[in-house]
Parts: C-alpha cells; sequence; structure tokens
C-alpha cells in the first residue's frame, strides 16, 4: 500500500500535510480524557446484565467498603435531571429515556450505576462488588425474536414518506427479466480508537465539559436543558476527536451522570467508558433487512424497483434511517415502490454510523444490479451506463452535477476490468480462487448553516475560530487553507481554533457537512473583511498594509454567517441553540436540485479454493465531488473509506446472543476490524468535476463517500470468484464454506 | 480488579516457595505466577481472576530458563524466552519451522515481545460466557452450567468438549509442541519432573475449571522438543477471517518425513475448535506408510474429525478443519526442505 501526495487537479487545493499531524504521531495532541484537570475523583460505570426487566435490589455495602470509593450513583439517590429529546425529535439525545431514571431495564448494558473514587481501579473494584438483583424478562432479541413489535415508519413518522414513482408492481409484472432476492446487514459497532470519556469540572456555577464530540453546541443545549442551567453556563472542549464515526454525535447519558458527580463531590470527575461498554452507552449501526426487486428489458433497462425495508429499532426512541430516497434517485427507475418498517426489540438504541442508510440499502441495490447484469448477460458497467440519469426520477429534479460514469470509465481503466471473464469461477491464481466486482459509491451532498469568526491583522497573521471538529478528517487544515486562500496567505500565517463551545457554532460534524459548511461561513468572514479593507484578496503585503493604516486599525474580525438556500430555517440562531438543520441529497427544498457525491469502487477478491478464507489484494475507486479542498487529506479520507468498506463487507460483525439479547464479542479481538496485513494496494482517483451550485466554496462531502458500495462490490467479486451469492454480512468463511 | 499483593521471587526456588498453598487447581489458586502477563492481567482486569498474591517471575536469576538450547537431541527451550526470541532462534528456524511458525502467526509484534512461551500454554480459553462474569460458566465457577451451549458459539470446540464446557483453548504454540511429542520439565516444592506436553492439558470433562495437570504452584520451567527426521518438513497453517490478529478458526502443525512420496512417519497437531492443544493419531495412523495423496489425505481429515459435536454456530469448523488439515498436508509434502 502506498500513498504518495496527490498532485492537485482541476478544482482541487494545495495537498498541505495536516496541520496537527506532527502532534498526533508525537502524541502531544491531546485527547479529551487527556485534558488535565487538578484532583479529579474517577467515575466508572455499572451496567446492566439483562435486556429487559427490573432491578429488585442493590447491595451497596460491599461497593462503598472499597477504601477510596466516595459515590454510588444509582436511580436511588441520583440528584435531579430534566428529560431531553432524542434526535429525530426535535433534541440532540441518543435516548429519550433519562439516566438512572428508575428500576426498569430496557436494554442490555444500560447504565445501572456509577461508581466515582478516589482512582479509577477503587472504583473499578468497586463496580464488581456491586451485587444487583434483577426480575429477568423475556428479551426479543432481533429479527424474528418473539415479542418484536413490527411498525411502518411512515405511520410512525409522518415526514418519512416512502418513495414511490408510477406503478412498480406492474412495471415489474411486465417485465422481460425480474430479480427478487432478499439481503441482510448485521449489527455494528463505532469502535474508535478513543474510547467514550467525559470529565467535568465546576468553577462556581460554571460547568467545563472535556469529551470527544461531533457537535459541541448540540451537547451544550441537551446537557443545559438536563442540568436546568443557561447553556452559556457550560463550555465543551475537544481539541481532537479519535474517530467518531457517528458514536460521538448525540447528547448520550454519561455526560449529565458526570457533571452532577462532578457538582455533588465539588471536584472535577473524569469517566472512561471501557471498550466493552461502549458498545451499549453510545449506540450502534442497527441490523436491516432487505427484499429487493429489480425488473429490466431484455436490453437492460430498468423497469422497476421495489424496494422492502426492515430495520431494527429499540422499544422507545424513533431512529430510523430508511434511505430508499437515496437508492431510488441512483439510476432511472421509471417506477419505484417502497416500504419501510421499523422492528422493535429490546435493543439499545441505535445512531448514525458511517453513512447510515447508504451502507445497508446501496449494498443491497448494488448486489442486486449485479445479479440482474448476471441473468441479462450484460456487464455490470454497462448495465449501470444503460441506466445512468441526470435526474432524480423520483422527484424530477436535476442533478446538480453527476459524475458516475466518468467515474467507472477512470477506475475500469485502472483496474483492468476489460480483461475480466464473466463467467463465475473462470479466473484462477494458483489454489486462490479469483473474483472481480465492482459497485457504486454514493453520498447525498449536504450542507448545514455555520458561523465563522476570522481575524486578519496588519502583518498578514490570520486566526479564524469555529466550533468544528477534527474527528480525523482534516477538518483543521482545510478551514485553515480556505481562510489562505481567501485572504492570499500562506497556511502557515492561519491559527486555526475549533472543538470548543465558546466560539462561533459549526454545524454537527455528520452527514459530511464539515467542509462545506464551515469554509462557506470562513468564506463569508473573509470576504467582509476584504470588503471593509477595500481590497481584492490578491493584493499583495504593501496594499493590505496601506489598507489598515487607512482604516487605523492593527486587525480587523468579521463574523461570516452562513445559511444555505435549502436551509429549513432560514437563520443561524436555531444552531446557536444546538439545532440541527441538514438539507441537500435526494430531497431538493427551495428549489434546489438534486445533490450527490459519486464513485466507482473495483475490487479483486481471492479466495482460497480449500479453506475459503477472502482476502482482497487489490481495490481502485475513483470518485467525483466537486471541489476538493486538499487532494493529500481527500486522500486520505477515500482510502480510509474503502479500508472500512472491506471491514463492513468482511469483518465487522457484532454477534448476539439472542436469548439474553446481549452483545458477545464486545472488544476488538473479537471484533474484527482489518489490520494493516489485510490491506494491499488501495488505489484512489479523484475525478475532477466543478458544481458551483452545490454551495458556496463548490466541495460535495466525502467522509462517508468511499465506505458505500465497498460491500456490493465485494460481494459482487465473491459471486465471481465462486459463483456463490452470499446475501448476508459480513462474507465470512463460514458462508462459503457451508454448503 | 481485586488488590492483590506483588512480589518480585529472585529465583525459582523462592517462587515455588511463595506459590506453595493450596487450592483445587493450578489456574484458580490465590498465588498466581506473573510473567508476559498478557493473560493474566487482562482476566484480572474483568474481575474473572482474582488472585490475591501475585509472584513475578520475569527476572529470575535462573538463567537456564531463558535459554534456548539446540543440540542434536533436540531442542531445549526454557519457559521464560519470550515469543519472539523463540520465533526468531536460527536453529529453530532452520530445523523445526513449526515451531517458529506458530508463534509468529500469534498474537502480534507488542504481545509476542511481552509474553514468556511457558505462559503461552496455559493461555486461557476466549469463550466470551467465560470472559464476562455475568454469566454463568462452569470454567470460572462449577457448577452454574455452560452459557455457550445453545449460546453464539461460533468460536467453540467440536473436538474434546463435553456437556459441562465447550469452551475452545485458543493457543497456537501448544498446537506445534503436541504435534512433536514435546516435555514440559516443571518445579515445585517436591522438586523438578517432566511430564510429557500431551499430559498437560486436561479435557473438561466435568472439571472444566481444572484445566492441566500441574499442581498448583507447579512452574514450568522448560520445553523439551525431540529431534527426529520429521522436523525440518514441518509448518504452521493457521486459517482466519483476518490475515493476522486472530484466533484460529482452524489450524494443523504438521511434522512429515517422506521416503519418496510414502509417509514415513508424520505427525499432527489441531488447533482452533479444540478443547485442549489436540494431537490427531487417527489421522497419523492413516498415513503412515502411505503415498501422500489428495485422496489419502482428505481420508486422514475425515478420521481426524470423525468425533467432532457441533453446535448451531460451530459446524463449519469441521468442513474448515478438514480442509485445514488436508491443505497443510499437501504444502508440507511440496516443501522445499534443506538436507
Amino acid at each position: 500500500m502506498s500513498a504518495p501526495v496527490p498532485p492537485p487537479q482541476a478544482n482541487m487545493g494545495q495537498p498541505i500535510a495536516r496541520l496537527e499531524a506532527r502532534a498526533k504521531v508525537t502524541g502531544a495532541a491531546r485527547y479529551a480524557a487527556d485534558m488535565p484537570v487538578t484532583n479529579p475523583a474517577f467515575a466508572y460505570l455499572v451496567t446492566s446484565t439483562i435486556a429487559r426487566g427490573r432491578i429488585t435490589g442493590f447491595d451497596e455495602s460491599a461497593a462503598r467498603a472499597v477504601p477510596g470509593v466516595l459515590e454510588v450513583m444509582t436511580y436511588r439517590n441520583r440528584p435531579p435531571l430534566q428529560p431531553i429529546k432524542h434526535f429525530l425529535e426535535g433534541g440532540s439525545a441518543l435516548t429519550g429515556a433519562v439516566a438512572l431514571a428508575d428500576a426498569n431495564v430496557t436494554h442490555e448494558g444500560q447504565i445501572v450505576a456509577m461508581i466515582i473514587a478516589e482512582t479509577f481501579e477503587a472504583a473499578r473494584d468497586a463496580s464488581h462488588r456491586l451485587a444487583l438483583r434483577y426480575r429477568r424478562e423475556s428479551p426479543a432479541a432481533t429479527f424474528g425474536s418473539r415479542g418484536v413489535v413490527v411498525q411502518r415508519t411512515a405511520e410512525v413518522i409522518p415526514m418519512r414518506k416512502d418513495p414511490s414513482l408510477g406503478n412498480a408492481d406492474a412495471a415489474l409484472k411486465g417485465s422481460a427479466v425480474v430479480h427478487d432476492a432478499e439481503y441482510a446487514t448485521p449489527t455494528q459497532h463505532h469502535n474508535a480508537m478513543e474510547l467514550y470519556s467525559t470529565t467535568a469540572q465546576w468553577l462556581g456555577d460554571e460547568l467545563t465539559i472535556y469529551e470527544p464530540s461531533q457537535f459541541v453546541y448540540g451537547l451544550r443545549a441537551g446537557l443545559a436543558m438536563q442540568l436546568s442551567i443557561p447553556p452559556e453556563k457550560i463550555r465543551i472542549v475537544n481539541d481532537f476527536v479519535g474517530g467518531a464515526f457517528g458514536g460521538k454525535g448525540a447528547v448520550t447519558q454519561r455526560t449529565a451522570l458526570v457533571a452532577l458527580a462532578s457538582r455533588a463531590l465539588g471536584r472535577p470527575v473524569k469517566l472512561v467508558a471501557t471498550r466493552d461498554q461502549g458498545f451499549t452507552i453510545s449506540g450502534h449501526r442497527h441490523e436491516t433487512r432487505h427484499r429487493v426487486r429489480l425488473g429490466a428489458t431484455r436490453e437492460g433497462r430498468f423497469t422497476a424497483y421495489h424496494h422492502d425495508l426492515w430495520e431494527l429499532n429499540g422499544r422507545s426512541d424513533a431512529y430510523v434511517n430508511t434511505g430508499i430516497d437515496n437508492s431510488a434517485a441512483m439510476y432511472a427507475f421509471p417506477a419505484v415502490m417502497s416500504t419501510a418498517r421499523m422492528v422493535r426489540a429490546d435493543r439499545d438504541p441505535p445512531i448514525f454510523m458511517r453513512s447510515p442508510p447508504e451502507v445497508p440499502v446501496m449494498y443491497a441495490l448494488e448486489s442486486a444490479i449485479d445479479e440482474l447484469a448476471f441473468k441479462l448477460a450484460i456487464d455490470p458497467v454497462e448495465l449501470r451506463r444503460i441506466n445512468d440519469t441526470q435526474k432524480n426520477w423520483v422527484t424530477d429534479k436535476a442533478y446538480t452535477s453527476r459524475s458516475l460514469m466518468p467515474c467507472y470509465d477512470a477506475a475500469s481503466a485502472a483496474f483492468g476490468w476489460k480483461n475480466r471473464n464473466p463467467k463465475p469461477g473462470a479466473m484462477r491464481a494458483g489454489d486462490w480462487m479469483v473474483g472481480w466486482g465492482c459497485a457504486t459509491a454514493t453520498y447525498p451532498t449536504q450542507v448545514s448553516p455555520a458561523v465563522a469568526r476570522v481575524r486578519l491583522s496588519a502583518d498578514g497573521s490570520a486566526r479564524v475560530e469555529i466550533a468544528a471538529h477534527d474527528v480525523g478528517t482534516g477538518a483543521y487544515t482545510v478551514i485553515g487553507q480556505m481562510v489562505a486562500e481567501c485572504l492570499a496567505l500562506r497556511p502557515a500565517q492561519v491559527a486555526v481554533t475549533i472543538g470548543d463551545s465558546v466560539l462561533p457554532p459549526g454545524p454537527v460534524s455528520g452527514g459530511s457537512v464539515t467542509t462545506a459548511s464551515a469554509c462557506s461561513a470562513v468564506k463569508l468572514a473573509c470576504d467582509q473583511i476584504l470588503a471593509k479593507l477595500g481590497i481584492a484578496a490578491d493584493a499583495g503585503d504593501k496594499q493590505r498594509a496601506a489598507a489598515f493604516d487607512r482604516l487605523k486599525t492593527g486587525a480587523i474580525e468579521e463574523t461570516g454567517n452562513f445559511v444555505p438556500a435549502s436551509s429549513e430555517s432560514k437563520t443561524t440562531a436555531g444552531l446557536y441553540k444546538g439545532s440541527v438543520d441538514i438539507t441537500g441529497g435526494p430531497n431538493a427544498a427551495n428549489g434546489a436540485k438534486t445533490m450527490f457525491a459519486f464513485g466507482a469502487e473495483f475490487v479483486e477478491v481471492r479466495i482460497h479454493a480449500r479453506t475459503r478464507e477472502i482476502r482482497v489484494p487489490r481495490i481502485v475507486g475513483a470518485f467525483a465531488a466537486g471541489r476538493i479542498m486538499n487532494p493529500r487529506t481527500a486522500h486520505s479520507q477515500l482510502m480510509g473509506g474503502m479500508i472500512w468498506g472491506i471491514g463492513s463487507a468482511l469483518h465487522e460483525f457484532t454477534e448476539i446472543d439472542v436469548r439474553e439479547a446481549r452483545y458477545i464479542n464486545d472488544n476488538l479481538a473479537e471484533y474484527l476490524v482489518p489490520v494493516n496485513a489485510d490491506i494491499r494496494q488501495v488505489d484512489v482517483i479523484m475525478v475532477p468535476e466543478v458544481d458551483n451550485e452545490v454551495n458556496p466554496v463548490g466541495a460535495k462531502g466525502i467522509g462517508e463517500l468511499a465506505n458505500v458500495g465497498t460491500a456490493a462490490a465485494i460481494a459482487n467479486a465473491v459471486f465471481h470468484a465462486t459463483g456463490k451469492r452470499i446475501r448476508e454480512l459480513p462474507i465470512t468463511i463460514d458462508k462459503l464454506i457451508m454448503g | 480488579m481485586r488488590p492483590f499483593t506483588y512480589m518480585r521471587a529472585t529465583d525459582a526456588q523462592s517462587a515455588v516457595r511463595a506459590a506453595a498453598v493450596s487450592a483445587d487447581s493450578h489456574v484458580r489458586s490465590p498465588v498466581q505466577y506473573l510473567a508476559g502477563g498478557t493473560t493474566l492481567i487482562d482476566l484480572m482486569k474483568l474481575d474473572v481472576m482474582r488472585p490475591t498474591q501475585l509472584v513475578d517471575i520475569s527476572r529470575l536469576a535462573d538463567s537456564r530458563m531463558r535459554e534456548i538450547e539446540a543440540t542434536s537431541a533436540g531442542v531445549r527451550i526454557g519457559s521464560l524466552a519470550t515469543m519472539r526470541e523463540v520465533a526468531d532462534h536460527p536453529a529453530i528456524r532452520r530445523d523445526y519451522p513449526v515451531l517458529s511458525e506458530s508463534l509468529w502467526l500469534a498474537a502480534s509484534q507488542q504481545i509476542r515481545n511481552m509474553a514468556h512461551v511457558g505462559g503461552n500454554v496455559l493461555q486461557r480459553t476466549r469463550c466470551a460466557y467465560f470472559r464476562d462474569t455475568s454469566w454463568p460458566c462452569n470454567k470460572r465457577e462449577p457448577g452454574t452450567g455452560c452459557s455457550a451451549l445453545d449460546g453464539m458459539n461460533r468460536w467453540h470446540a467440536v473436538l474434546g468438549a463435553s456437556e459441562q464446557c465447550i469452551a475452545s483453548y485458543p493457543g497456537d504454540w501448544a498446537t506445534a509442541l503436541i504435534a512433536l511429542d514435546a516435555s514440559v520439565e516443571t518445579l515445585s516444592e517436591k522438586g523438578p519432573r517432566s511430564l510429557r506436553f500431551s499430559a498437560l492439558h486436561r479435557p473438561p470433562g466435568s472439571t472444566p475449571h481444572i484445566e492441566t495437570n500441574l499442581a498448583p504452584g507447579e512452574l514450568i520451567t522448560a520445553f523439551l522438543v525431540p529431534a527426529g527426521a520429521h522436523t525440518r518438513r514441518s509448518l504452521y497453517l493457521k486459517i482466519r477471517d483476518r490475515e493476522s490478529y486472530e484466533f484460529a478458526l482452524a489450524s494443523a502443525a504438521i511434522a512429515l518425513d517422506l521416503n519418496g512420496d510414502t509417509v514415513r512417519d508424520v505427525r499432527i497437531g489441531l488447533g482452533g475448535p479444540v478443547s485442549v492443544p489436540w494431537r490427531s493419531r487417527e489421522a497419523e495412523k492413516l498415513l503412515v506408510g502411505k503415498p501422500l495423496t489428495e485422496a489419502n489425505a482428505q481420508a486422514a481429515a475425515k478420521a481426524a474429525f470423525a468425533a467432532a459435536r457441533t453446535r448451531k454456530h460451530n459446524a463449519f469448523r469441521v468442513p474448515l478443519g478438514r480442509e485445514t488439515l488436508v491443505r497443510a498436508l499437501m504444502q508440507a509434502r511440496s516443501m522445499e526442505v534443506a538436507v
């Protein structure tokens, strides 16, 4: 695997190295749990070992007797907390359930106590000595379990209409060729390298929280509501986030508990949840089931697309993903029918995980297309070309730009697709069966309001401040580059401060909106500065100095308020209150067009003819996403996305004991992600694309693009290698060696 | 993790004196030896192991416990040699490749630098129900039941398991040792003794909490691997979902002595879905004196798993185990071996 610095092409910025690269690789970067606080106490969570039932008793004596234990917080003594709303119901919480509210247990791993002690070790020791008694009820674990409740998503959440167009069922009946199959995706967990942590410190009535968060304003707002204190009294800080992937986007129960404990004890309290606790306190990618029906003419023109989706959820919160809005926009489907259902079980609440709807839905659709191509005896790339479109047929709105086929052509050429023998099982390398497969990657281009403050000094140094978050993506770097570009400075002249709720609000780091949204706000602020100075962006040092002299000031500070045309709220006021206002993608509002980024991925798999282990010696992806702010960090994100996709296809799978609705492999030895040895050649091609309609900077989000489609490409390659179609992720040895 | 006392032993004699306490098994003794700590510390954090005293043996003065001596009779490997040291040893790589490979394919470089080969053979199962104290588990708490029998048992044993326990033994190195007829030297308060490696581990039967035939406080000091015509043509094949840093779904340790195409001698160790380090004498018997053909290898593999008992999620490990053995045999047959 090699990752040279990619030279910029048309409509790309400079490939500068990450501003914080050195700090990260030398260990100087301080993550939330590293932030020094004076004389902290340490919290340790106790989580439920049943999935459904009631706590009938505690024996705290042994736990309290451990030297150094300061408090055992349970529902019986927890200080007051106010409820907050789920993030799909106008709030910012993972769950509407209040922490330590009562004796009820609604999922495995629910927080049932928090122990605070002088040391982490004492708190952990006490956690093992806290005796809980439960009255267990039989839980429903998953699809098909006794006790699940199935609901039509559109009936529970009227906003979530099932997309439909024409009469798909009639069209299917009349189709020359029909493909009809079921697909399944498993529970997965974010498993960012940085664990879930919270440190709380009060100074009088002011609270500082160090916590890795994808949305410091959302966390602040939710916490303020829970604690009944003004949001201005709370400050959320995270200079760096060690991976998030959606697991750090919502307000989880732990934060308020740590804040309460700190207030009660009058000293800072630090919590670092364990890896296994992380599996149940901050959400997961939910299980899905699909039935996909595709109709086509003999020539390969799609006639109908019917997608039934089942999403597994907890009992009470309204989390849904659907995603058929997106998949139905992918091709020229003249007729579309879909139904989304949520299936409620005794499980912890799911949450967004990197490309939440696209990963499962595009796995199903892109597998189905490959199956249909095989039936039609049409090359799978050509089948997509036949059905390529420049408009979303369901909404009848044009794409702002769509470079899907250029991506296919670039990746296909680099991969050598023309040398593929289409017959399954026909390609061989010694003892290994060889398979080649491809699939479409896509992600809706979305944008959020954002506010950025930029200060330019007469000496040519600048500072930009925005409460955006660098979850490992390169946000620091591209925000700094944006300032440098707008004000014609060198990147080294720009200081970037992010990840702190005292700064102007950035968007939630979700939906791949950070670059487009934050940089649009930065651009506004810079334009305002130039306007005040009355100079052009490319005015030299002398002209700039003269302009400052004219204004008799040494620095100018401007705040850019960016509100996208498609915004629901029309102002940034909601952002200050922690509201999420993400628009774009398939559902064009306010006259906007359909906005997506695209890519095409080609993989080679090798499967041992005897033992059936699956390896991916090479993967090629070509992506077009409007302006690429920094080809180096973009390359890293796209490469990381494809590697993530390989893991999602072949490794990641949270095992569940269905008798007890409990996770089994809640550690990194048995919850597998790819290791270095799994990743050989990863080629990233960036296809130049200009799109001035999506947002002021012309950039499409890429953080969640490259991991979409990888699973289908691999599944398609596995079929090509073996003739065996695996319709359930992950694709593992057992599924290939049995039968 | 519960409070414990820590003692650093200066030599093996003082270590075994400190560990001489009564207990119902070696692994449940309140006094445990600490060397690399790669299993023990993990299990203490999980509250699965609760020793009250640790005897640190990582700095014993007994230099023989760290040495690797290769002679014409065989190789003696001190129990305090690290996994890396043994894996890298030139004589072992040349004359006993299966020993080196079994270590190379285990764990990660960091762990191989920390862990010692003595502790490695005593590593405990990865059974999730054993490692989480909230589940009933006969191995952890005798008499409470086996949660894995009808649970998520993709990782569990098909060979050597019992109705009381289907946990699998996760090690690789032990699979190679049992294939090569190794023996184990130990020291206890009663003095030194030697036992066959195949007698070290105990199948779970009705007492899965007694994992070995070591007495409480008995310390492994060395392994002896006898030389033989079979050790050079030897290899370790490990099959898993990802390329590295995963326990074996199936593995095979093969040592083969060929006379032309005919098997003069063969040793077969099986890892992965086994309850203890596993030697397949059934498979060996079928191969000795016969040409090593695909058909004979298949027949041997079938015999190796004839006694397999599968549960809901681990049935695939029978065909996988068979294919792994066939592949390993075929690979050993075609190995280039310097004479």
